[in-house]
């Protein structure tokens, strides 16, 4: 409260730039590999081949938006299905419930794509203009021939990494060997170009010069795990009761009246999001757990047990204030709310995998046309009309015979097809005009309503599903 | 940096109440971020500055909008709206996609003029899209008099499409002649016309005897009647009505006379709509389309109608 009481705020703030120094531990080699794991997904998944037969495509997982079919290994999603996509989100936001609520913000430090692409941008950003302290030094140089032979390698390859990232995700919605060569002989659909290059765009502006603001200023998880994250969750933190009062070593010694802090700036130093987690717990901090790495290595250097900066559970603080041993990692993801987050997601889960197990790969809908309620035939028999949509989700052309059950009074007639028998073509859905009469004298033909079975059997199999609707008599 | 080492040799503002789990950071809450001043409940509201590219973003979108009124129809005046330099109207675009669409289609539109009518049902992409097409005219055409759903109107004598009964023949090809003429239509030389006396109004039939006739005709349906009345009324039908409605009520769709003999009346059963009928006598009238539709939309109809249930 000094100066800031006369001069008026500023409205804005340049963003100061951030250079991670490279450090390395525990973590640093485990988002290595979770970095190149998830990569690998990403870019070799659309590669995998599947086969479904010779009428339907054979990419293990597509997106096939123009047929409206979603593929994944053995399974096939139509869109009448998009019940599961909706359960398997729901499944991935309860997920990220249980995630936060047991181990704080996991998700935004080791798995969120924003957090992979910028590792491998400053990655590839270290490798061609060295460490933090080279870095900073580029970047407070004026202009020169280094600093631009420099900046236009990093941004060419920032540049080809964001194409890699847009054209690998055009392989999710069309048969990749195809669409690859399409791509580069100029055939492909204008959509698949501007898709690549809108992608392109974002990664190379997000990885290479938004990073931490993504987080900060556009993402709105870092607000909703506010909500998610209690005194239980076991979160990164540093433990000043431990570390305070912080001072440099003097003479290469311990004050034996400081804490374990030597304020050596070294976990400031490798913060991607730019921060000091000895500050405590703050929006800004997506747990990514390389300020622990580079504590800890200096931990071992001057002596003291490594953990001054390190994954903790505020409820703990008291405890580990008197000295005492916190509780275990056990009892503090184990609480009644991660078992309840655990069981609807289970429950869903496994709801969701049964209904994936005995649905049918034949399916039947059955409108009854209500305009007019019936039909007097010349012959005084009474007829009804219903739209009926067969879907054949297999991989072969298949023959559905209709019937009709359950009422003893009534024909079952298809339009355009005077055996019953309509073949729907492999993987398609056929719409047919279906006619229910009810001869003259029948109760069904005088009655206000009755009921009736529809049937749709595959023939010259045991396959078949069935539908209840309804017939409207006279007295309708 | 020196701020920070300043904060740093003071340990006595460390430890305060608010300050306790987290002391470094509730210091510099306290010192170096401002706030609005604004309390709610507590709870405190940051005045940071935005960051500089959010404003820049805000800059180059004022510009974009400015941009935009130059290339699109922007500013409202009193009859119209500056029109833009790329000319593009919404209008203009509905009309090309419109056309685009019809261009498309346009080889199967031809396809179903060329294609013999009885065998458009035949070839399933010719049948489904003559089909899809028709449904569009029925709705736009013929729905105001045979309703959205075919069924017509009978009080009003527009013919339900449903059944299996033709006043002219159920055929692709009655249907495509009945649709392009019309029926009782003067435009049309080739329309179709039916033609039945006024037997009460012109004097042929007494009331009594019209009473005997329609009861004589309900007999022929199997529909209540007195059987008197009917036995009195045979002869007079034979005399004045089989020659157009045959002998046993069968009807002739040449001359679009209706069947009497079956359960589908055109203006109703009862005796009391018979008698209105046979007194007064009354004709449906049908526009001929020649002049509203391509001999495709035509054909797309009849293809449709055909197909609701009753073609032949």
């Amino acid at each position: 409260m000094s100066t800031s009481d006369e001069t008026p705020p500023p409205l804005y703030a340049k963003r100061e730039p951030i250079f991670p120094r490279r450090v390395s531990g525990n973590f640093r080699t485990m988002k290595w590999w979770l970095l190149g794991a998830m990569l690998a997904i990403y870019y070799i998944m659309p590669w995998i081949r599947w086969d479904r037969g010779p009428a339907m495509p054979d990419q293990a997982v597509l997106l096939d938006l123009a047929n409206r079919r979603f593929f994944f290994f053995m399974i096939e999603i139509w869109p009448h299905e998009f019940y599961f996509v909706a359960g398997l989100l729901i499944m991935a936001g309860i997920g990220l419930f249980l995630f936060t609520s047991a181990l704080g913000r996991v998700w935004c430090g080791y798995a969120c794509p924003q957090t992979v692409w910028t590792d491998l941008f400053i990655l590839v950003e270290r490798w061609i203009e060295g460490d933090r302290n080279a870095r900073l030094r580029l970047h407070r140089k004026r202009w020169d021939a280094e600093k631009i032979r420099k900046y236009g390698t990093k941004w060419t390859a920032w540049f080809l990494i964001g194409m890699a990232t847009g054209g690998a995700w055009v392989f999710y919605f069309a048969d990749a060997p195809t669409l690859f060569v399409d791509l580069f002989t100029g055939q492909a659909n204008p959509i698949a170009y501007i898709t690549v290059l809108i992608l392109t765009m974002t990664t190379f502006f997000f990885g290479g010069f938004f990073r931490e603001q993504i987080c900060i200023y556009a993402c709105p998880w870092p607000r909703i795990q506010a909500a998610m994250v209690d005194e239980e969750t076991l979160t990164i933190g540093y433990r000043d009761w431990r570390g305070e009062p912080r001072g440099k070593l003097k003479k290469g010694q311990l004050d034996p009246n400081q804490g374990d802090c030597i304020d050596c700036m070294a976990c400031v130093n490798v913060c991607p999001m730019g921060i000091d987690i000895r500050d405590g717990q703050q929006m800004a901090c997506i747990t990514c757990g390389l300020c622990i790495d580079a504590c800890d290595e200096v931990m071992d250097r001057i002596g003291k047990p490594r953990g001054l900066i390190g994954y903790l559970a505020l409820s703990d603080e008291i405890a580990e204030r008197e000295g005492k041993p916190p509780k275990s990692v056990w009892k503090h993801v184990f609480r009644p709310r991660t078992v309840l987050y655990t069981s609807i997601w289970s429950l869903i889960g496994v709801g969701l995998l049964i209904a994936l197990f005995i649905r049918s790969d034949l399916d039947m809908s059955v409108s009854p046309i209500r305009n007019p309620t019936h039909i007097v035939l010349a012959d005084g028999t009474v007829r009804n009309v219903y739209d009926i949509r067969l879907r054949n989700m297999y991989g072969e052309s298949r023959e559905f015979v209709l019937s009709v059950s359950d009422n003893p009074d009534l024909a079952l007639a298809v339009e355009g097809a005077p055996d019953r028998r309509v073949s729907v073509a492999a993987d398609e859905q056929t719409q047919l005009r279906v006619y229910l009469s009810a001869p003259p004298g029948t109760p069904s033909n005088t009655a206000q309503t009755s009921p009736a079975r529809i049937w749709a059997s595959i023939a010259g199999s045991n396959e078949r599903v069935y539908s209840d609707t309804v017939f409207n008599g006279r007295s309708q | 940096m020196a701020e920070e080492s300043d904060n740093t040799q003071d340990p006595s503002n460390k430890i305060t109440p608010a300050s306790r789990q987290y002391p470094d950071s509730t210091r510099k809450i306290e010192e170096d971020i401002r706030t609005t001043g604004h309390s709610w409940d507590g709870i405190e509201e940051y005045d940071n500055p935005m960051p500089r590219w959010w404003v820049w973003t805000f800059l180059i979108t004022v510009v974009w909008a400015v941009g935009y009124w130059v290339v699109y129809p922007a500013w409202p005046g009193i009859n119209s709206a500056t029109s833009g330099i790329a000319g593009y109207s919404s209008r203009e675009r509905v009309a090309q996609e419109i056309a685009d669409f019809e261009a498309r289609n346009e080889s199967l539109f031809v396809q179903l003029v060329d294609t013999d009518l009885d065998e458009i049902r035949e070839i399933d992409d010719l049948h489904r899209f003559a089909v899809n097409a028709g449904a569009s005219v029925f709705r736009a055409q013929c729905s105001q008099c045979h309703g959205t759903g075919g069924a017509g109107v009978q009080a009003a004598g527009y013919p339900n499409l449903l059944n299996d009964d033709w006043l002219w023949g159920g055929t692709m090809e009655d249907i495509v002649q009945t649709v392009t003429y019309g029926i009782r239509n003067e435009d049309f030389p080739d329309a179709r016309w039916s033609e039945m006396p006024a037997f009460g109004q012109d004097g042929l039939l007494e009331e009594d005897e019209i009473h005997e006739v329609v009861n004589y005709v309900l007999s022929l349906s199997g529909s209540e009647h007195d059987e008197a009345l009917a036995a009195a009324g045979a002869e007079l039908y034979e005399i004045n009505c089989a020659s157009c409605h045959g002998d046993g009520g069968e009807g002739d769709y040449f001359i679009g006379a209706p069947a009497l003999n079956n359960q589908i009346w055109l203006y109703g059963g009862t005796p009391e709509t018979l008698f209105e009928t046979i007194y007064y006598s009354r004709f449906g009238v049908m526009p001929g389309f020649a002049t509203r539709l391509r001999e495709a939309e035509i054909r797309a109809v009849a293809a449709y109608v055909h197909q609701l249930g009753g073609g032949q």
